[in-house]
């Protein structure tokens, strides 16, 4: 199987699915040139037609990708940091969250909308964001968080093809990791989430950049005998409750690792949402790993300190299990 | 530019089924029967038929909130329409949207909408669409004065510049954003000159003369139909009604406008207006005219009917159709 990067699954997913389909099509800011490199190319392979740059102007384009998905097209649509969403939070929450709803299921929206997030060292606060827990509560919207390579592709590919408004958050900071990826067909269902690493004492659920730390810091404590289970949920909404209900059930413990805020964040979500189900399961209080409620700061050691980290996840397990 | 009897007939029903539509719809919120907010386009019927009569089915359109003479004027049916207002599972939208939020996609009516100016990106997009899927329909955004300060309106006309999208852009201008007068929070006088910063055709039309916005609105959308881009028009009209039914009661007595200019642009009424054409150009007898307003008194008499026999939905409807699971 080769192993490619993060970006170049990236790449791979959306030429397969414009390959596949010929009203798929790229709109976004500096698709053609591919600034970050995961659009690179594609204008050679698919033309001017398929492959738009878009003025920056988010309200105006991703308005219009919500125009293009109910003319019966499927748009790709990438703001290039999702702190620009906030640009755009009409077209995103009124109006492709919302529209099939309120026109009694006539409209269908099938737009994956892609941007970067997450701190990735010195970007400060407008360009580092964790803004998915933003839309956890716009009902309409599925939200992607994939944290390597192969679930990139997998979960991009199924975005794409999903009849829905989907959002896919690509930590910056994951843009040059490499896994092993199947080349063509590669598909990861929205809504299932992956066990990364089995363990016994201590459930560590953790979103996008977070599973690599979670499982640097399980490789550690086995050491100690402390047995780690990682889950990655993939996706936000829709939600396996079921596996991370079950890993609960098993381990009796849980941390819940996300590099969003403390208050409102997804991890306040999945902390209620174990609470509400699973608190029967429960041996030790749930403990939410998470970033400082700052904005996330330029300066180095700043960002360090405002980002949740391997050393927090540690202590947050060591409190957990008791050792 | 010759226009067909059978053509002027239809935009005389419209005009008519506007109208009525409103009219009732206006007593019907007023007597409480009706939910939420009302917002009707009596006196601005000629500028929603006059755009509607130049497209062909397919084509699309996106509207706002005092949408419901856009919807009808594209074909939108009184029974359904009615039944949406008064929040039964009848309705277009099964009673999820209401008032500001009617859509009938197999006519090409992409949406009324609640909020100001969000359907001037999405029907940019729908230009947008029809090139990807290599069709030649053309699409048009309604939106008022108030629309045109947002900064959609400014993306839109840019980027369907830039690509030279199959998109008109219709300002309503009424004279108000809700009860603020356009003239104490614009920047220009006329709309259409607006079109001068994004290098597209802008042109003044006479919103309350069906027959000129149908002229101009035919050639701009034949102008989008040959790929050459968008145009924005500006009908100049009057809301005869205020923003919302029922205002006076959370205004305090308070008003934004002279009663006298209500009523001089009562003078200036659309239908009327036609009517007399009708007359001096001996295109249309009175007598096709009063069939045509018997016609209309008809069908939304029977749409009210179907509205108030109509079902309410079941509580356990509601959490259909958040999600597409096809």
């Amino acid at each position: 199987m080769p192993q490619i990067s993060f970006i170049q699954a990236i790449n791979q997913a959306i030429a397969e699915e414009m390959e596949r389909d010929p009203l798929t099509f790229l709109m976004g800011e500096d698709v053609v040139l591919g600034a970050f490199g995961a659009t690179k190319g594609l204008i050679d392979k698919f033309g001017a037609k398929r492959v738009r740059n878009t003025p920056i102007s988010e309200a105006g384009f991703v308005g219009a990708a919500v125009g293009a998905a109910m003319a019966g097209t499927r748009p790709i649509c990438e703001v290039e940091f999702a702190s620009f969403f906030y640009c755009a939070f009409d077209q995103i929450c009124n109006q492709a969250a919302k529209l099939r709803y309120m026109s009694g299921g006539q409209a269908t929206m099938p737009i994956t909308f892609r941007a970067v997030f997450g701190a990735m060292g010195g970007a400060a606060a407008q360009h580092s964001e964790t803004v998915y827990a933003q839309f956890l509560s716009v009902p309409g919207l599925k939200l992607v968080v994939p944290s390597g390579a192969s679930d990139m592709k997998g979960l991009l590919k199924s975005a794409i093809r999903d009849n829905n408004p989907v959002i896919v958050f690509e930590h910056g900071a994951l843009g040059w990791s490499r896994e092993d990826v199947p080349a063509g067909e590669h598909l990861v269902p929205l809504g299932k989430a992956a066990v990364k690493r089995p363990g016994n004492n201590v459930t560590v659920v953790a979103i996008g950049a977070m599973v690599a730390k979670a499982m640097s810091v399980a490789d550690k404590l086995e050491k100690e005998k402390i047995s780690v289970e990682v889950i990655d949920p993939r996706t936000l909404i829709p939600l396996d409750e079921d596996a991370i209900l079950a890993s609960v059930e098993k381990t009796n413990r849980i941390v819940i690792a996300d590099e969003g805020h403390l208050r409102g964040g997804a991890a306040a979500d999945l902390a209620a949402i174990v609470a509400d189900k699973g608190f029967d399961f429960l041996d030790a209080p749930i403990r939410r790993v998470t970033s400082l409620d700052v904005p996330i700061p330029f300066s180095p050691p700043l960002e360090k300190a405002a980002i949740a980290d391997e050393a927090r996840i540690e202590a947050a397990i060591r409190d957990v299990v008791g050792r | 530019m010759d226009i067909s009897k059978d053509k002027l007939l239809e935009m005389y029903r419209t005009m008519q089924k506007i109208r009525h539509f409103e009219s009732k719809a206006r007593d019907l919120a007023m007597a409480a029967e009706l939910p939420g907010f009302v917002h009707v386009s009596i006196g601005e019927e000629a500028s929603a038929t006059g755009v509607c009569a130049a497209l062909r089915k397919t084509d699309r359109i996106t509207s706002n909130h005092r949408g419901h003479g856009h919807l009808i004027a594209k074909g939108g049916r009184l029974d359904r329409m009615m039944a949406e207002i008064f929040g039964k599972r009848t309705g277009y939208c099964k009673g999820k949207g209401g008032s500001m939020h009617i859509v009938d996609y197999s006519l090409g009516i992409l949406g009324a909408n609640g909020i100001v100016g969000a359907g001037l990106p999405i029907a940019t997009g729908s230009a947008l669409g029809a090139v990807i899927a290599g069709k030649d329909d053309v699409t048009v955004a309604f939106f008022g004065d108030g629309a045109s300060n947002e900064g959609t309106f400014h993306e839109s006309l840019n980027l369907a510049a830039v690509w030279k999208l199959p998109v008109v852009f219709v300002c309503e201008n009424n004279g108000f954003g809700e009860f603020t007068p356009m003239a104490t929070v614009t920047s220009v006088k006329d709309i259409a000159v607006r079109a001068k910063a994004y290098d597209i055709p802008g042109h003044i039309v006479d919103g309350n003369d069906v027959l000129e916005v149908f002229r101009y609105t035919s050639e701009a959308v034949a102008r989008a139909r040959a790929g050459e881009g968008p145009t924005l028009l500006e009908c100049k009209t009057y809301r005869w009604e205020g923003h919302v039914v029922g205002e006076q009661a959370f205004l305090g007595g308070g008003s934004y406008r002279e009663q006298s200019e209500v009523e001089e642009w009562k003078l200036k009424c659309p239908l009327i207006r036609f009517e007399k054409w009708c007359a001096e150009s001996g295109k249309i007898s009175s007598a096709e005219l009063t069939k045509i307003v018997a016609e209309t008194e008809k069908e939304l008499a029977d749409a009210v009917e179907f509205a108030r026999s109509s079902e309410l939905p079941s509580p356990s409807e509601v959490t259909d159709d958040v999600y597409n699971i096809t």
